[in-house]
């Protein structure tokens, strides 16, 4: 056993082979090389008995605020199959619970009548499920390729920064580099609490998180919802004559 | 320059105030068209899309009447979804609009399921767009209320149910059946095809999937006629395109061009070119998974068969300009991260392909490579290519090997600067070679 590599490989894969042993520690080891599929280095408990679905069968059935219940019972008379309700009735969940948290998942699986695993599944593919406990507010700041080339990867650093100075800290802010949000015409841009704001500077910062914290329309003059088409030829008329859009408060 | 007079059909004064509102898009004539279509037959309405040879505004560009007629007849349950998940990066259009003209939308899609013999259909908005899916379950509801959408709308025996389902945030429920699973509840995964969606898609049953752009022309081209809308743009392509401008250019936004111009002047005409001082380095012409051009083709009319024949493709009309002040191999770094996120991982080709090529070109940012390293990086890509249930492999594939076909030098050149950094000079062995 000579080569770092070759060292690696042993290593890892007597770690694998105690996780599969039943052996849970920590982020569990992977090879380097792997492609790094979200939940990855998450250990899997082989003790768990796999959980039914909550409320059938003599299975306990948790307590579901009756808000939520009511409204995936709304979502799941919308599809001609339950199943389809899944992303709405997670994200509905979520925002009672503030993210996907078990004892979220499981109030869906009951009202759903699905296993808590299957949402599990769903959950962890979508981004804006959050399967970890977050901050109250949630800023999105696009990082793909047409904001950045406009300076988005300072500005997710300045917000990252600011967040982390403001008092309540991580329990605060979400701010999270997100894929194209679909608005590179305000490059570089973000969504805060689902409003989407830009184009931003540096300087708008403060004033964003400060917005987003106080429960003010983010930005108002910066909102999407007020911006007019790029193009010339598209209002025959001369707009706006008449008040700008309101502005939006996140949700 | 002069800006050229171009005929707009979906951006008509679409920041008219209220234009949102039912009263104000009726005021307008709206709606008139679905009254139009519905004293047609079904083959009536559906000869009129085939005659205005209208390609698809997604990406693919596929010929929507030819698409409706693959739906098999009969009484057994058919399903149409329009396509909102908008999630190619530089595209925009779908969003503008969705948030300012709803109810355009809405009527094209109660025609299109007229002409396709559906009874349900879908609007899959991503999750992100949260105004515009509020603006559609505003107009959704102002339209039920006054009969346009529900049992027997407007008298005629057609009825349609439409929902608006709004996704979690996943560039993979853009592509056609990762959508269609993840309507129906799953991990959008994208499904073996043949069978395509339009014989077995949504619940099983035959699934006619369209982009918001493409339904949104249909009243347009019903009002006009087929014949009217084909004698827009080129032949091949037909009918005006809403084109979203971004990255290094004066004015970003939405523009509505008659296809066919020259793509110089979207880019210099009507967005304003680069910043002063700077030039197109080079430039994606349908989001970034299409092939990079460079300057010399800003020439090249903007349409799908003058694109495909220059090596790249129209895709969803988005065009992101790159200045010569970004070194490349930041663009192909940003696009082949995407596209290492956004892998669902299901084929091993791209999952491993994305990750592949952002580890080769982290290390030619690193100096740890060699110039071998470009042809093991370009090689990844060709493998990818083809090899997988979608082709979001291969929207990173393309522009990816693209940029190493045209900017090789460039490649090059920053692997030998990155090496020397590192005390390694252009002679020297490779140090990590393992």
């Amino acid at each position: 056993m000579s080569t770092p590599e070759q060292k690696e490989i042993v290593e890892t894969t007597e770690a694998l082979e105690r996780e599969a042993a039943g052996v849970v520690e920590g982020p569990v080891r992977r090879y380097a090389h792997g492609s790094r599929v979200p939940g990855w280095d998450q250990p899997a408990d082989l003790e768990k008995e796999p959980a039914e679905i909550p409320g059938v069968g003599g299975s306990p059935s948790p307590t579901v605020p009756e808000d939520l219940r009511a409204e995936i019972e709304a979502h799941l008379a919308k599809y001609p199959d339950r199943h389809s309700a899944a992303l709405p009735a997670l994200a509905a969940a979520q925002r009672v619970h503030g993210w996907c948290s078990p004892e979220a998942i499981e109030q869906v699986a009951c009202v759903m009548r699905v296993t808590p695993a299957y949402l599990d599944s769903v959950a962890t593919f979508y981004d804006m499920l959050e399967t970890s406990p977050v901050g109250r507010h949630s800023v999105y700041v696009c990082t793909n390729i047409s904001c950045s080339l406009c300076g988005a990867d300072e500005l997710l650093e300045a917000v990252r920064r600011a967040a982390a100075a403001s008092p309540d800290g991580a329990a605060e802010f979400n701010v999270r580099g997100f894929e194209c949000l679909g608005a590179c015409d305000i490059a570089p841009m973000a969504s805060v609490d689902g409003v989407y704001v830009g184009p931003l500077t540096l300087e708008d910062v403060p004033q964003l998180l400060d917005d987003a914290r106080a429960g003010r329309p983010v930005l108002p003059d910066k909102q999407l919802a007020r911006r007019l088409v790029a193009d010339p030829h598209a209002n025959s008329q001369e707009y706006p004559l008449h008040a700008p859009e309101p502005a939006r408060r996140g949700s | 320059m002069a800006a050229p007079a171009s005929p707009v059909l979906l951006f008509t004064d679409i920041d008219e105030p209220g234009l949102r509102t039912l009263e104000v898009y009726e005021r307008r004539g709206g709606y008139s068209s679905l009254r139009k279509a519905l004293a047609m037959t079904p083959e009536e309405v559906l000869e009129q899309l085939k005659t205005s040879a209208i390609r698809g505004r997604g990406g693919a560009g596929f010929a929507m009447g030819t698409k409706i007629s693959f739906l098999p007849k009969g009484g057994m349950d058919k399903y149409l979804v329009c396509n909102a998940d908008e999630s190619e990066p530089g595209t925009f259009k779908d969003r503008e609009l969705m948030q300012k003209t709803p109810h355009m939308l809405l009527e094209g899609i109660v025609i299109a399921s007229y002409a396709a013999g559906t009874s349900r259909a879908f609007i899959y908005i991503r999750g992100e767009y949260e105004l515009q899916a509020d603006m559609l379950d505003a107009a959704l509801a102002e339209a039920h209320a006054a009969g346009y959408v529900g049992e027997n709308v407007l008298d005629s025996g057609h009825s349609l149910s439409l929902v608006v389902h709004r996704g979690a945030g996943a560039y993979i429920c853009g592509e056609e059946t990762g959508l269609l699973d993840s309507l129906e509840g799953k991990r959008g995964n994208p499904r073996l095809k043949p069978p395509f969606p339009a014989i077995q898609g949504l619940y099983q049953g035959p699934t006619l999937i369209n982009n918001v752009e493409t339904l949104a022309t249909v009243p347009a081209i019903i009002a006009m006629g087929g014949d009217e809308y084909a004698k827009l743009g080129v032949e091949t392509s037909t009918g005006t395109k809403l084109v979203s401008v971004s990255g290094h250019v004066k004015r970003p936004g939405n523009y509505e061009i008659e296809l066919g111009i020259p793509s110089r002047e979207i880019i210099y005409g009507l967005a304003g070119g680069p910043p002063d001082g700077r030039e197109v380095k080079c430039w994606f012409p349908g989001g970034s998974s299409s092939p990079v051009l460079k300057a010399e083709d800003l020439d090249i009319p903007y349409d799908f068969n003058s694109l495909a024949a220059a090596g790249s493709m129209l895709g969803s009309g988005a065009i992101i300009v790159v200045d010569d002040s970004t070194p490349i191999l930041d663009v192909a770094m940003k696009v082949a991260k995407f596209y290492r996120h956004e892998s669902c991982g299901k084929c091993t080709p791209c999952r491993e392909g994305t990750n592949w090529t952002v580890k080769m070109l982290e290390r030619i940012d690193a100096g740890e490579a060699t110039p071998m390293d470009i042809e093991i990086m370009a090689s990844v890509q060709e493998h990818i290519i083809g090899n997988c249930l979608c082709v979001l492999g291969d929207a990173m594939a393309m522009p990816i090997g693209s940029m190493i076909a045209k900017f090789r030098d460039e490649f090059e050149a920053h692997i030998e600067a990155a090496r020397a950094r590192n005390g390694l000079g252009a002679g020297a062995p490779a140090q990590d070679a393992v």
